[in-house]
C-alpha cells in the first residue's frame, strides 16, 4: 500500500496546485471577454510557456518515450513533428491568424470567407478534433495511475476529467493562462530531473549497450504482473512459474488471464505482445528498419511528417493561445519561444524509451510501452530515490493530462458555445454567454470521459497522431490557402474540408476499429495524412477556381488585414468577431 | 494663457533625424491602401508576394534539410549506421541536433519577416 501512497500525493499536489491556481485566476475573469481570451494581456513567456504547458500532453510525456522504446528512430519523428509542426505555423500562419483577430478556424473562416455555413462546418471539425485529441487524455491518465498505484483504469480518467471541467467551468481562460504556463516548467522538471538520476544509474552500471546485436531480454529475474489479460508470442520454449506453479511456455502465441503474475528467469528473451516484433537493437536503432513491425516504413515516415508539421496549426487549443498576443509581430516572437522551449523538452523522451529497452523490458511483453516514463525510476534505481523520482514523473505526467484537457476543453467548449448552440434574442441566451459556456464545458467533458472509459485501449500517441492527421487534411489548406491565397472561394473552401475531413476521419474510424490488418491497405489508413492533404488542397484550389466569381469583394482588405504590419496601426478587419 | 511663446531654439542639423518621433503616415499611400485602389492593391500584392516567398524558401530548406533525412536513409543505408560523437547519425540528427536547428532557422526566419515588414512601413510613410 505504501507504494502507491507517493505517487498519490504527487497526484494530489499537482490537483490541488492546479485547483488552486485556477482560483486565483477566477477573482480576476470578470466578464465573458476575460473568461475565455484572458483579456490579451498575457506577456509573451508567459504566452509561451502556456501554449508549452497546453501543448505537451499525455502523447509526449508519456507516449513518445513508449513509441521509441517499442519502434525505435523512426518514432523519434514524433517529437521531431510535434516541434517542426510550430516552424511551419511561424512561416505560414502566426502573424497574419493574430492579425485577423480570429480566436478559432472557424472565425477565421467566417473572417475571410464571409460564410455562415462554411463557419460551421468547421465548427463541427474543430469540436471532433478537440474530441479525438482529449479522449487519449483521460485514457492515458487511467493507465497512469494504474501503472503506479494499481487503481483500476477507471479512476484516473474520471479523476482528470472532473478536476479539469470544474477548474474550466468556474476559471475560464484565464486562469487556464496561468495554470497551462505553470504546467510547462513542472512538466520539464519532472521529466529532467529522474533523467540525470538515470543516466548516473547506467553509467554506474558500467554504460551496458542501448543497442546491442541482440533482442531484449529479462537482465535479471522479473516478476511480470498482468494487469489485464495480454496475448503475447513466444519464440523459444521458456520456463517461467505462472501463479506460483511452474510451466514451461511453449513457443508461438500465449494468453495470460487479468490479474496473473509470471516470473522470468534471468537472461531470457521477452517475449512480446502480439502485434509487436521483437527486433535486435542492431535494427531497433536503424531508422527504416521496420523495428517493432512497421510495415512500409519510408511511407510511414513521411505521412507522419506532413501529419504533424502541417497539423499543428490546425490543432483548436493551438491556435487560441494565438489570440492573447498583442499583435500579429508579438505572435511570431511567442512561437519562436515556444520552438524553444518545446526543443528543449523532447531533447528528454528518447532517452527514456532507450534505457526502457535495458531496464523495463517486460513492457514489451504486456505492450505497456506507453509506462516506460514512469517505470524507469524503481526498476533502474530502487531504493528510497526510485519511488521519489516515480513520484515526480507522475506529477509531470498529471500535469501533461490536465493542461492538455483543460486547453482542449476551453477550446471545444468555446467553439460550441460560439457557433453550435441555439442563438435566440432573449434574456437568457445560451450562446455566447459565460452560463452557455460553463454547460457546453460539462457537456464535452461529460462526452469525452464516457468514450475514454468505453474505448478499451487507446494506444495514446498513435490516436494524438490521428488528430494531427484530420487537422492537417482539414484546417491547414483553409488557412494557409486563406491567408495567401486572393483566389479562395467560401464553396471551393467546404468542398476541400468535406474532402479532406471526410476521408481523414474515414481512415480514423476504420483504423481504430482495426478492419483492416496488415499489408498497403493498414499503412495508408493508419497514416493517412500523406494522401488526404494533398487531396483537401487539390479540391479546395480546383473548387474555388470553379466558383472564381464568388471569391469575396472585399479580398484586398482582408489580405491587407492580415498582412499589414502592424506598425502602421490600420484598422483590424472590420467584420472580425471579438468573443 | 498667456505664456509668452518661446522662439523655437537654434540647433545644427548634421544628419537626418533617425531618433525623432516618428510621423504619421503619410496620407497618400495610407489612403491609398486603406481605399484599396490600384496602387494599394499593387501595394499589399507587393507585400505578400515578398512575406510568401521567403516563408517558401524557408520550407524549402526545412524539406531539403529535414525532409530529405528519411529519403537519404533510404537511398544510401550506410548512413542509417554511421557514428559520430558516440552517437548513431540518425539519433544525432533526430533526437538532438533537429531542436538547435529549427530554433536557428525561426529567428532567421523572423528577422527577415520583419525586415519586410520594416521597409514595407517605410515605403507608405514617406510617400
Amino acid at each position: 500500500m505504501s507504494d502507491a501512497a507517493l505517487p498519490l500525493v504527487a497526484v494530489a499536489l499537482v490537483v490541488s496546485a492546479t485547483i488552486g491556481i485556477g482560483v486565483y485566476g477566477l477573482r480576476l475573469a470578470r466578464t465573458t471577454s476575460d473568461f475565455l481570451v484572458a483579456s490579451r494581456t498575457v506577456s509573451p513567456l508567459w504566452n509561451a510557456s502556456a501554449i508549452g504547458g497546453e501543448y505537451l500532453s499525455a502523447a509526449s510525456f508519456l507516449g513518445v518515450a513508449g513509441l521509441v522504446m517499442a519502434y525505435g528512430a523512426d518514432a523519434l519523428w514524433y517529437p521531431v513533428g510535434f516541434v517542426a509542426g510550430y516552424f511551419v505555423l511561424l512561416l505560414l500562419v502566426a502573424a497574419p491568424l493574430r492579425r485577423s483577430g480570429a480566436y478559432t478556424v472557424p472565425d477565421f473562416a467566417e473572417v475571410r470567407l464571409g460564410s455562415r455555413g462554411l463557419r460551421r462546418l468547421c465548427a463541427v471539425a474543430a469540436v471532433a478534433i478537440g474530441m479525438l485529441y482529449l479522449v487519449p487524455q483521460l485514457h492515458g491518465a487511467g493507465l497512469a495511475l494504474r501503472a503506479t498505484t494499481g487503481a483500476p483504469v477507471q479512476v484516473g480518467a474520471v479523476l482528470v476529467a472532473v478536476v479539469v471541467t470544474i477548474n474550466v467551468a468556474g476559471g475560464g481562460m484565464r486562469s487556464a493562462t496561468f495554470v497551462q504556463a505553470f504546467q510547462y516548467w513542472l512538466k520539464l522538471t519532472a521529466l529532467a530531473v529522474p533523467a540525470v538520476f538515470l543516466l548516473l544509474a547506467w553509467q554506474g552500471d558500467g554504460r551496458p549497450q542501448l543497442a546491442g546485436p541482440a533482442e531484449p531480454v529479462f537482465a535479471e529475474t522479473t516478476t511480470v504482473s498482468v494487469d489485464s489479460a495480454v496475448r503475447f508470442v513466444v519464440d523459444d520454449p521458456v520456463d517461467v512459474i505462472v501463479d506460483g506453479r511452474p510451466r514451461t511456455l511453449p513457443a508461438g502465441a500465449q494468453e495470460l488471464r487479468q490479474g496473473s503474475t509470471v516470473v522470468f528467469p534471468a537472461g531470457s528473451a521477452v517475449p512480446h505482445v502480439e502485434g509487436l516484433e521483437p527486433s535486435r537493437g542492431s535494427a531497433w536503432v536503424r531508422p527504416l528498419s521496420g523495428a517493432g513491425g512497421v510495415e512500409h516504413p519510408l511511407y510511414a515516415t513521411y505521412a507522419l511528417v506532413l501529419a504533424t508539421f502541417l497539423g499543428t496549426m490546425g490543432l483548436p487549443h493551438v491556435l487560441v493561445r494565438f489570440y492573447t498576443n498583442p499583435d500579429g509581430r508579438a505572435a511570431r516572437r511567442t512561437t519562436l519561444v515556444v520552438i524553444a522551449l518545446l526543443g528543449a523538452f523532447y531533447l528528454l523522451p528518447a532517452l527514456y524509451g532507450a534505457l526502457g529497452r535495458l531496464y523495463v523490458p517486460e513492457l514489451l511483453l504486456t505492450g505497456r510501452t506507453d509506462a516506460v516514463v514512469l517505470s524507469l525510476p524503481v526498476a533502474a534505481l530502487g531504493g528510497t530515490a526510485g519511488p521519489l523520482l516515480q513520484a515526480l514523473l507522475v506529477a509531470g505526467a498529471f500535469a501533461a493530462f490536465l493542461s492538455t484537457s483543460s486547453g482542449l476543453l476551453v477550446t471545444t467548449a468555446g467553439v460550441l458555445v460560439q457557433d453550435l448552440l441555439p442563438a435566440g434574442r432573449a434574456e437568457g441566451r445560451l450562446r455566447g454567454s459565460v452560463r452557455g459556456f460553463q454547460l457546453a464545458t460539462v457537456a464535452v467533458g461529460v462526452v469525452a470521459l464516457v468514450v475514454a472509459l468505453a474505448a478499451a485501449a487507446l494506444p495514446v500517441t498513435q490516436v494524438v497522431g490521428l488528430a494531427f492527421a484530420v487537422a492537417a487534411s482539414t484546417f491547414c489548406p483553409l488557412l494557409v490557402l486563406g491567408i495567401w491565397w486572393r483566389g479562395l472561394t467560401a464553396a471551393g473552401a467546404t468542398a476541400g474540408l468535406l474532402a479532406g475531413g471526410g476521408l481523414s476521419s474515414l481512415a480514423v474510424g476504420i483504423t481504430l476499429s482495426g478492419a483492416v490488418d496488415g499489408g498497403w491497405g493498414q499503412a495508408l489508413l493508419a497514416q493517412p495524412a500523406a494522401w488526404t492533404v494533398p487531396t483537401a488542397f487539390l479540391v479546395m484550389v480546383v473548387g474555388s477556381l470553379v466558383t472564381r466569381t464568388t471569391v469575396p469583394a472585399d479580398v484586398g482588405r482582408t489580405m491587407l488585414a492580415l498582412h499589414a504590419p502592424d506598425a502602421l496601426g490600420l484598422p483590424a478587419v472590420p467584420t472580425a468577431r471579438r468573443p | 494663457m498667456s505664456s509668452p511663446v518661446e522662439p523655437p531654439r537654434r540647433v545644427t542639423v548634421t544628419s537626418p533625424r533617425t531618433s525623432a518621433v516618428r510621423r504619421p503616415p503619410g496620407r497618400s499611400a495610407l489612403r491609398a491602401l486603406d481605399e484599396q485602389d490600384l496602387v494599394g492593391e499593387l501595394l499589399v500584392r507587393s507585400l505578400v508576394r515578398a512575406q510568401l516567398t521567403l516563408a517558401l524558401r524557408m520550407l524549402a530548406v526545412l524539406s531539403v534539410l529535414l525532409g530529405g533525412l528519411p529519403l537519404l536513409f533510404a537511398l544510401a543505408p550506410v548512413t542509417r549506421d554511421l557514428q559520430l560523437f558516440g552517437l548513431p547519425l540518425p539519433w544525432l540528427a533526430l533526437a538532438v541536433l533537429v531542436y538547435p536547428a529549427l530554433l536557428l532557422g525561426g529567428g532567421v526566419y523572423l528577422r527577415l519577416a520583419e525586415r519586410h515588414e520594416r521597409d514595407f512601413t517605410e515605403l507608405v510613410e514617406r510617400s
